[in-house]
């Protein structure tokens, strides 16, 4: 059954205010289409979730979107701080849950997996275990030693952008694998953006490229380019000018408010989002193809 | 020749590390430290990002460690999980590369607040990301960061990795795997620790002096009965840098 809708559409169904948000993605893949809508149809109260809130929740926390973020690096990945959600942070009008990224993966894991909790060796650095209460301690029943636990992460909405699914929203992605996996299955609810949408027949031609089944799958839209001023591998290129540029205008709220206004409000969608900023051949990349595999003919 | 104590930093860096080594690469300068002694005296460096990149051969400068770059061409890519658990965890990682904004007398690091407490700080910094189990799981870590009093408290404000916490003995009592920070790299000179955990200076690189180190340390720095002084950049190593991996001046460019 095919699931394809807008990203519009899938963001008003399944994205409510309150809502635990995760959009996935390790520096690749990261959904930015996806946060723009909900900045566009005026989501509130969200939590939001990822290792690295990256620019999509700072964009996302300057539109108002967010009453908390969690997270484990609140960077801006290679340039430095990540301004909006420091500022809301320091300023007292923004919480926050943090751990280590080892913690906040372990998180997503058990809750992908169903388990009650996830343990982790101890790594010495008690200051955050003390600060977050959410970090505990139990003795392994085997070695009788204390091992360290933190509580699933079950996100109320996962967004994962792929390089391809098919209308039911099995999915192929390929270079960085981050969390996407586990944010699917940790989820309730999974919206599925896609550079392109396929044939099943090319997902059963290579199924270990399949990290989403279809049948998690919610809501699969096809997106163009969401992932910018992250990246899609293979596709177009991470926009590291626009990273650091980014450092720049999140230092002032003004600029900010313009930023959004420019190219979020003032834009339909991706596809106008897009044609607007012209990165078409700035962001190109040379193909470079892997060797076919032989899955055989039984 | 003139290079920045950035440059200075970095080149030093790098040549810790050993050929063959599995490196744990971190974001910034750590970054452009491993990509350098890969193309100098480590060609067999295993690079390792904590975005799951295994095996890297970067053929651009990234960015962050996320980058594309590092995925073409490259060993093996798997996801965060597996990497912190089946790499970092299980013992499969020589060495762990770290910065901070403030590293103490035993090592510890702090990448999280500065001042006030942990609710409302006077600064609030990124926060761990991957270094709080790369300093506990590698088999051996290098600290860089600029040799500056603030940035060397006697003890820091928050711990976000573990060095040695109290002293050697405390490491081993907590259950950490490898050796801890066992040099830390600064614009003056080179850290390590002592039989007791506490850092003290062993290098100094040429033209700086005991005192600058001392000066510009927020404890009762020690000075080692031999210390040596550090081998000079060449040019070499500044062109790699400067024209291959950072030719528009990102990293190099800052804090010189």
């Amino acid at each position: 059954m095919s699931k394809l809708i807008s990203l519009s559409d899938a963001i008003d169904k399944y994205v409510h205010d309150g809502d635990l948000v995760y959009a996935a993605g390790f520096t690749h893949l990261i959904p930015y289409a996806a946060g723009h809508e909900m900045i566009r149809q005026r989501k509130r109260d969200l939590i939001l979730a990822r290792a690295t809130p990256d620019l999509i929740y700072d964009q996302m926390v300057a539109a108002g979107c967010a009453r908390k973020v969690i997270f484990s690096y609140m960077g801006n990945p290679g340039v430095g701080s990540l301004r909006v959600v420091r500022t809301e942070i320091e300023a007292g009008r923004l919480e926050w849950d943090e751990y280590s990224h080892f913690g906040m993966i372990s998180r997503l894991q058990a809750g992908a997996a169903g388990l009650p909790f996830m343990p982790m060796n101890q790594t010495g650095a008690t200051d955050l275990e003390h600060a977050n209460p959410q970090i505990k301690r139990v003795t392994d029943p085997y070695s009788g030693k204390e091992v360290v636990v933190v509580p699933p992460l079950n996100p109320d909405v996962a967004i994962v952008h792929v390089q391809r699914a098919d209308a039911e929203g099995n999915s192929h992605i390929w270079g960085i694998i981050g969390e996407q996996k586990e944010a699917a299955f940790a989820a309730r609810r999974v919206i599925i953006t896609a550079e392109e949408i396929v044939d099943q027949a090319v997902i059963r031609s290579d199924p270990n490229r399949t990290i989403i089944p279809g049948f998690i799958v919610d809501a699969v839209c096809h997106v163009p380019y969401c992932a910018h001023p992250s990246y899609t591998q293979g596709y177009y290129d991470r926009d590291n000018t626009f990273y650091l540029e980014w450092d720049k205008v999140s230092s002032d709220p003004i600029a900010v408010n313009k930023w959004l206004e420019d190219w979020v409000f003032g834009v339909k969608d991706r596809n106008e989002y897009w044609n607007k900023l012209g990165a078409q051949e700035r962001l190109k990349v040379l193909p470079l193809m892997s060797e076919a595999v032989n899955y055989g003919k039984y | 020749m003139n290079y920045s104590s950035t440059e200075l930093m970095i080149v030093n860096a790098a040549r810790m590390l050993k050929d063959g080594d599995v490196v744990f690469v971190g974001v910034g300068q750590p970054n452009l430290a491993c990509n350098l002694a890969k193309r100098t005296h480590a060609p067999n460096l295993v690079m390792i990002y904590e975005a799951g990149v295994i095996g890297a051969e970067p053929a651009r400068l990234p960015l962050s460690i996320g980058d594309p770059t590092l995925v073409s061409g490259s060993l093996s890519v798997v996801g965060m999980y597996e990497i912190f658990s089946n790499y970092l965890q299980r013992g499969n990682v020589d060495v762990g590369f770290l910065g901070g904004a403030q590293i103490d007398k035993f090592g510890n690091i702090n990448a999280t607040i500065i001042g006030g407490d942990y609710i409302h700080p006077k600064v609030r910094l990124p926060g761990s990301g991957g270094a709080q189990e790369i300093a506990a799981w590698a088999n051996r870590c290098y600290v860089m960061t600029p040799h500056q009093k603030r940035r060397f408290p006697e003890k820091c404000d928050f711990t976000t990795s573990a060095g040695f916490l109290d002293g050697k003995d405390s490491r081993e009592k907590a259950g950490l795997r490898g050796k801890g920070p066992v040099a830390v790299v600064t614009d003056i000179g080179v850290l390590e620790p002592d039989e007791t955990g506490e850092l003290v200076l062993t290098k100094l690189h040429p033209g700086k002096s005991a005192e600058d180190a001392i000066n510009n340390t927020g404890w009762g720095l020690k000075i080692a009965a031999d210390v040596k002084i550090t081998d000079p950049v060449t040019e070499n190593e500044l062109r790699i840098l400067r024209e291959e991996l950072d030719p528009t001046g990102i990293y190099l460019k800052g804090g010189g």
